[in-house]
C-alpha cells in the first residue's frame, strides 16, 4: 500500500508518454506533455510526506515540535508548476502559428507537407 | 517511421523502461517515513531565524531564493516568447468580440471582479504566514483582471489593463527581485542576503526581504498571466 | 567573490529592463544595451578564471552556508574550468549580437534582445552552479528562450516545426532529470551535489542509484544531442536564425555534456567508484557512435545549416567520450575542446551568416559560386573548416591511441564537410549536381533576403572568434594549467571537504603532456583536406555507403512522436547497461 503514491507517478509518467508518441493533434500533444509533467509533482510531493505530520506552517500557538512534512519539495513542486505553465504556453502559441500556415496541426500530416 | 514501427519501439523500451523506474522507485523510503535533514533544518530553523510563520515561503524566497530568481525569469521568458511567437500584426477590426449576451451573466460576473482581486491580494500579502504567496496570489488576481473581459466588454478589460503598465509591470517585478539580490551586495552582504529588519514574527510587517521578493513577485505574476492571456485572446479566430 | 552572481545577474537585469521600458527607447538601442551587457559577462567571466586560479570560490546565495556539514542554501563552485566556459558564453553572445545588427532585414522585435539576455544567464548560472535543482532551474530557463527563438521565424513552418520538436523532446528530458532529482533527495535528503555525492557514497550503488543517475544522464544528453537523443537538433538548429545558431552551436550542446560530467564527478563518483570503468566503456561507445554517425551524416548534406547540426552532434560524441575517460587529462581535454570549438564553430556560423545575407543561400549546391565576391567570408570559411577538424584531436589529452585515432577520421570528416562546401560555394569548384548529398526540406533555407551589401559587422565577430579559438588551442602551457587545474576539480572528496566545511582542497598537478597531440591535429587536417577533394570529384557511391545512409535520413522524419520513441528506447539501452555493469554484488 505505501508503495502507491510511487506507482502512480510512473504510471502518470508513461501513460503521458504514450500519449504523446501516438498523438495526431498537438494540442492533445501539449495536454498529454502536462500529464508526464504531473508525474514528477506527485513523485516530489509523495517523496517529502510524514505519516501523521501537519504541513509546514507554524502560526502561533502550534508547538514547532509537532513536526511537520518536508518543505523542500513543495518549494520544488512551485517551481516545476511554474515551469509546466510557461513550457504548455509556449507550445501552444506554436501550434497556433503552425495552424495558420499549415492548416493541419497533426503530426504526421506534417511529415507528408514536408516531402 | 511509420506508426506501427514508432509504436513498436516505444512499447518495448516503454515497458524496460517502466521496470527500470519501478526498481529505482522501490529503494526509497517507504512512502511517509521520509527523514531528510534538510527539510527537517528548516522547518526547525525557519521560524526563528526569517521570522515567517510558512516555512515553505521561507525556502522559497530565501534558503532557495535563487531558484526563485530563475522561477521567474522562466515566467518572464515565456511571456516574451509568446510575445515574439504571436508577433504578426493583427487586423483591427477583428477585435475580440464580446460574446455576453445575458445580462445575469454580466452582472454576476462583473460583481466578482473586485473581490476576486482583493482575494489575489490578500493571499499574495500574506505569503509568509499562511499558505499563500506571490505565485498563488497572482493568479487569481490576473483572474479577477480577466473577468473583465470574459463577463464584460474587451474594451474595459483593456482600459483596466494597458500594454504599456503590464510591460512595465512585469519587467518591474522580476528586476526587483534581481535588484533586492544586488542591494546585500550594495550593503556588503551576500547576493540575496537578508539586509533588512526582520519585524515582528507573525505579523504582516515581518520577514524582511521575504516581503519584498514576494510582493514584486505577486506583481510579476500576476502581468505575467494577464499579458500571456492577452496574446491568446487576440488570436481568437471567428468562423466566416 | 562579489563578482560572481552578477554574471547571471546582470543579463538578466538587463533583460527585465529592456523589456519593461524597451518601448519607448529607439530599436537599436536595445541591441546596443544587449552587446555592452554580454561583454560585460564575457569580461567578468574571463576575470573570474584567474580569480579562481588558486582556490575554488564557493559562493553561498543568501549567505546560507552550510551548518555541521549539511548546505542550506544553494551554492555555485567557481574554477578557472567553468568560468572559462561563462566566458564562452559570454563572447559567442556578444558576436551573434552583433552579428544581429546587419544580419536581420526587418525591424528586430526587442523581445529577441530580452530572450538572448535571458538565454546567456541561464547558461552562465548552469555552468557555475553546484547544486542539483539549481542546475534544472536553469537548464529550463535557458531552454524557453532557445524554443522561442528556434521558432524566430514564424512565416516558416519548418521553423515552427523545428521549435515544436525541440521543446517537446527536451521538456520531456527535463521531466527525467526531474524526476532523478526526486530519486536523489529521497535517498539523501540533500540537493547540494556535493552532499548528495557524500551521503550516496557512503551506502551501495543500488537500484535507486543507477535509475537516478540513467535519468539524468538521459536529460542531459538531450540537451547535449548525443544519439539516439539528438533528433530535434537537426531539426531545431536548421531553421533557427543564423545568429542564435552562433550560441546554440556554439555552446548550448556542450553544456549538456558538461551536466553529465558535473554531475557524475560531484555526485556520483564515490559511489560508483568500483565501477568508473564500465561507465568509462558507456560514455566512451555513446562518444564513439555519436561521433561517427555526426559526422557522416554532415558529410552527405548539401544545407550548411544542417550541415553543421550533424557536426554539432559530432564534436559533442568526442566531448562526451573525453568526459567519459573520467580523469584529470579527460576532462582537461574535454574544456578545452569545448571553449577552443566553440570558437571556432560560432565563427563558422558567422561566416554562414554573412553568405546567406550576401546571396540569400545556405545551400551548397544552389550557391555554387556565388560566394566569389565575399573575400573575407571565403577565408573565415576555410580557416574554420580546417579547424573544425584540427581542434577535437588537438584538444584531446588521454585515452588510448585507437580512440584518438578514430576521432581523427571523425573530425576530419566534419571539417571536410565545411571545405568542400566552401570550395563549391566561394570557388566554383566541383560539379553542381552531386547524387550523394541531401538537399535541405522545402522552405528550410530561403532565410533573409539578398543584400548587395555585406557589412562587416557580419564577418568579424567571426574573424575575432577564429583568432581566440586557435589561440586557446595553441597558447603555449595553456593545456598544462588546465590538466592541473582538472586534477584539483577530480579530487572529490577534498572538494567536498571544502564545499561543506571549508577546509582548503590542496592544489594538485597534473603529470606532464605528450606532444602527441600535434599530430593527431596535424593528420585530421591533411586528411580533412584529402575528404574534402574526395566528396568534390568522386564519381560514383559506394553501395556500400549509399544504402544505411538512406535508411539514418529517413529515421529524421520530423515527426515528434518518433523522436519521443527514441529517446524512451535510449534511455532503456542506458539503463539496462548501468544495471548490469554498475550495480553492487550482494
Amino acid at each position: 500500500m505505501s508503495f502507491l503514491p510511487y506507482a502512480l507517478a510512473a504510471w502518470l509518467f508513461f501513460v503521458g508518454l504514450y500519449g504523446i508518441v501516438t498523438s495526431r493533434h498537438f494540442v492533445h500533444l501539449v495536454i498529454c506533455l502536462g500529464v508526464t509533467q504531473s508525474s514528477t509533482y506527485v513523485l516530489l510531493l509523495a517523496i517529502g510526506y510524514r505519516t501523521g505530520k501537519k504541513a509546514p506552517i507554524f502560526t502561533s500557538g502550534v508547538p514547532v515540535k509537532v513536526g511537520a512534512v518536508d518543505p523542500v519539495v513543495q518549494a520544488l513542486t512551485l517551481t516545476d508548476i511554474v515551469v509546466g505553465v510557461t513550457v504548455a504556453a509556449l507550445l501552444l502559441a506554436l501550434v497556433i502559428e503552425i495552424w495558420k500556415r499549415a492548416g493541419t496541426v497533426d503530426p504526421d500530416e506534417l511529415r507528408r507537407n514536408r516531402t | 517511421m511509420s506508426r506501427t514501427a514508432r509504436l513498436a519501439l516505444f512499447a518495448g523500451s516503454g515497458l524496460v523502461l517502466a521496470a527500470l523506474l519501478v526498481w529505482g522507485l522501490t529503494g526509497l523510503p517507504a512512502f511517509g517515513d521520509f527523514q531528510g535533514e534538510y527539510g527537517w533544518i528548516l522547518n526547525d530553523v525557519a521560524g526563528s531565524e526569517r521570522h515567517v510563520t510558512n516555512v515553505v515561503s521561507a525556502i522559497v524566497f530565501d534558503y532557495r531564493g535563487f531558484d526563485t530568481l530563475g522561477e521567474e525569469f522562466i515566467l518572464f521568458a515565456a511571456v516574451m516568447a509568446v510575445a515574439l511567437l504571436l508577433r504578426e500584426a493583427r487586423d483591427e477590426r477583428e477585435r475580440p468580440r464580446d460574446e455576453v449576451r445575458s445580462e445575469a451573466v454580466r452582472a454576476v460576473g462583473l460583481s466578482l471582479v473586485g473581490p476576486t482581486v482583493v482575494l489575489g491580494l490578500f493571499v499574495i500579502a500574506h505569503g509568509y504566514l499562511t499558505p499563500g504567496g506571490g505565485f498563488q496570489g497572482g493568479i487569481p488576481t490576473a483572474a479577477g483582471l480577466l473577468l473583465i473581459y470574459a463577463a464584460g466588454r474587451y474594451r474595459a478589460y483593456r482600459a483596466a489593463s494597458p500594454q504599456w503598465l503590464l510591460d512595465a509591470a512585469e519587467g518591474v517585478g522580476v528586476a526587483a527581485i534581481v535588484a533586492v539580490g544586488i542591494a546585500a551586495l550594495l550593503a556588503g552582504g551576500l547576493f540575496l542576503e537578508n539586509v533588512v529588519d526582520l519585524g515582528t514574527k507573525g505579523t504582516l510587517a515581518s520577514s524582511g526581504t521575504i516581503a519584498i521578493l514576494n510582493t514584486a513577485t505577486g506583481l510579476a505574476v500576476t502581468a505575467a498571466v494577464v499579458l500571456l492571456c492577452h496574446e491568446f485572446i487576440e488570436e481568437v479566430m471567428y468562423p466566416e | 567573490m562579489t563578482l560572481v552572481p552578477l554574471v547571471v545577474a546582470v543579463p538578466l537585469l538587463a533583460a527585465a529592463v529592456l523589456a519593461a521600458f524597451g518601448h519607448f527607447a529607439p530599436s537599436r538601442l536595445d541591441n546596443a544595451v544587449a552587446i555592452a551587457v554580454t561583454a560585460a559577462v564575457t569580461v567578468i567571466s574571463t576575470v573570474l578564471v584567474f580569480r579562481s586560479s588558486d582556490e575554488t570560490i564557493h559562493y553561498w546565495f543568501g549567505g546560507w552556508r552550510p551548518r555541521s556539514g549539511i548546505a542550506i542554501g544553494i551554492s555555485f563552485s567557481v574554477d578557472p574550468l567553468v568560468a572559462s566556459i561563462a566566458a564562452l558564453v559570454g563572447a559567442l553572445a556578444t558576436a551573434a549580437l552583433i552579428v544581429s545588427w546587419d544580419y536581420f532585414a526587418e525591424r528586430v522585435p526587442p523581445y529577441f534582445h530580452v530572450l538572448v539576455l535571458v538565454f546567456v544567464g541561464a547558461m552562465v548560472g548552469f555552468v557555475l552552479s553546484s547544486d542539483l535543482f539549481n542546475m534544472f532551474v536553469f537548464f529550463e530557463l535557458m531552454s524557453v528562450p532557445a524554443y522561442a527563438l528556434t521558432g524566430y521565424r514564424i512565416e516558416q513552418q519548418s521553423a515552427l516545426q523545428g521549435a515544436i520538436n525541440f521543446a517537446v523532446v527536451n521538456s520531456i528530458g527535463a521531466f527525467m532529470l526531474l524526476t532523478g532529482i526526486g530519486l536523489l533527495y529521497g535517498r539523501t535528503g540533500a540537493l547540494n551535489l556535493a552532499q548528495i555525492g557524500q551521503v550516496l557514497s557512503r551506502g551501495p550503488a543500488d537500484g535507486l542509484v543507477i535509475v537516478a543517475f540513467t535519468l539524468i544522464c538521459a536529460g542531459f544528453l538531450t540537451k547535449a544531442g548525443a544519439i539516439p537523443f539528438h533528433f530535434w537538433l537537426s531539426d531545431a538548429y536548421a531553421v533557427a536564425p543564423a545568429p542564435v545558431c552562433i550560441l546554440f552551436a556554439g555552446v548550448m550542446s556542450d553544456l549538456g555534456v558538461h551536466g553529465v560530467g558535473r554531475v557524475y564527478w560531484d555526485a556520483f563518483s564515490g559511489v560508483f567508484a568500483r565501477h568508473a570503468a564500465a561507465v568509462t566503456g558507456v560514455f566512451v561507445a555513446v562518444g564513439l557512435a555519436t561521433a561517427l554517425f555526426g559526422a557522416l551524416l554532415a558529410f552527405v548534406q548539401a544545407g550548411l545549416k544542417r550541415m553543421l547540426a550533424f557536426i554539432v552532434i559530432s564534436h559533442v560524441g568526442v566531448f562526451l567520450a573525453a568526459i567519459g575517460l573520467l580523469d584529470a587529462l579527460g576532462l582537461a581535454g574535454a574544456t578545452l575542446l569545448v571553449v577552443a570549438d566553440g570558437f571556432a564553430k560560432g565563427a563558422v556560423f558567422c561566416a554562414v551568416a554573412s553568405l546567406a545575407r550576401r546571396t540569400g543561400h545556405t545551400d551548397e549546391l544552389a550557391a555554387h559560386g556565388l560566394g566569389r565576391q565575399l573575400p573575407v567570408t571565403r577565408v573565415l570559411f576555410a580557416v574554420g573548416g580546417v579547424a573544425l577538424a584540427v581542434l577535437p584531436p588537438l584538444a584531446i589529452l588521454g585515452g588510448h591511441a585507437w580512440l584518438r585515432a578514430t576521432f581523427v577520421v571523425t573530425s576530419a570528416l566534419t571539417g571536410a564537410a565545411v571545405l568542400r562546401a566552401g570550395a563549391r560555394i566561394f570557388l566554383g569548384f566541383g560539379p553542381k549536381r552531386d547524387p550523394l548529398l541531401v538537399a535541405p526540406p522545402r522552405g528550410e533555407e530561403a532565410e533573409v533576403p539578398p543584400t548587395p551589401r555585406a557589412g562587416a559587422l557580419l564577418w568579424t565577430p567571426g574573424v575575432l572568434l577564429l583568432a581566440a579559438g586557435l589561440a586557446v588551442a595553441f597558447a603555449p602551457g595553456l593545456a598544462q594549467r588546465a590538466a592541473d587545474q582538472a586534477a584539483r576539480a577530480v579530487d572529490r572528496p577534498a572538494l567536498a571537504a571544502e564545499t561543506l566545511h571549508g577546509v582548503p582542497a590542496p592544489p594538485r598537478e597534473a603529470g606532464g603532456l605528450s606532444p602527441v597531440r600535434y599530430a593527431y591535429g596535424a593528420a585530421a587536417g591533411l586528411l580533412a583536406v584529402s575528404l574534402a577533394a574526395l566528396g568534390l570529384y568522386r564519381r560514383r557511391i559506394p553501395g556500400l555507403v549509399e544504402r544505411p545512409l538512406d535508411c539514418l535520413k529517413l529515421l529524421h522524419d520530423g515527426v515528434v512522436g518518433d523522436y519521443v520513441a527514441w529517446l524512451t528506447a535510449g534511455t532503456a539501452v542506458l539503463g539496462v547497461l548501468f544495471a548490469f555493469l554498475l550495480r553492487d554484488g550482494p
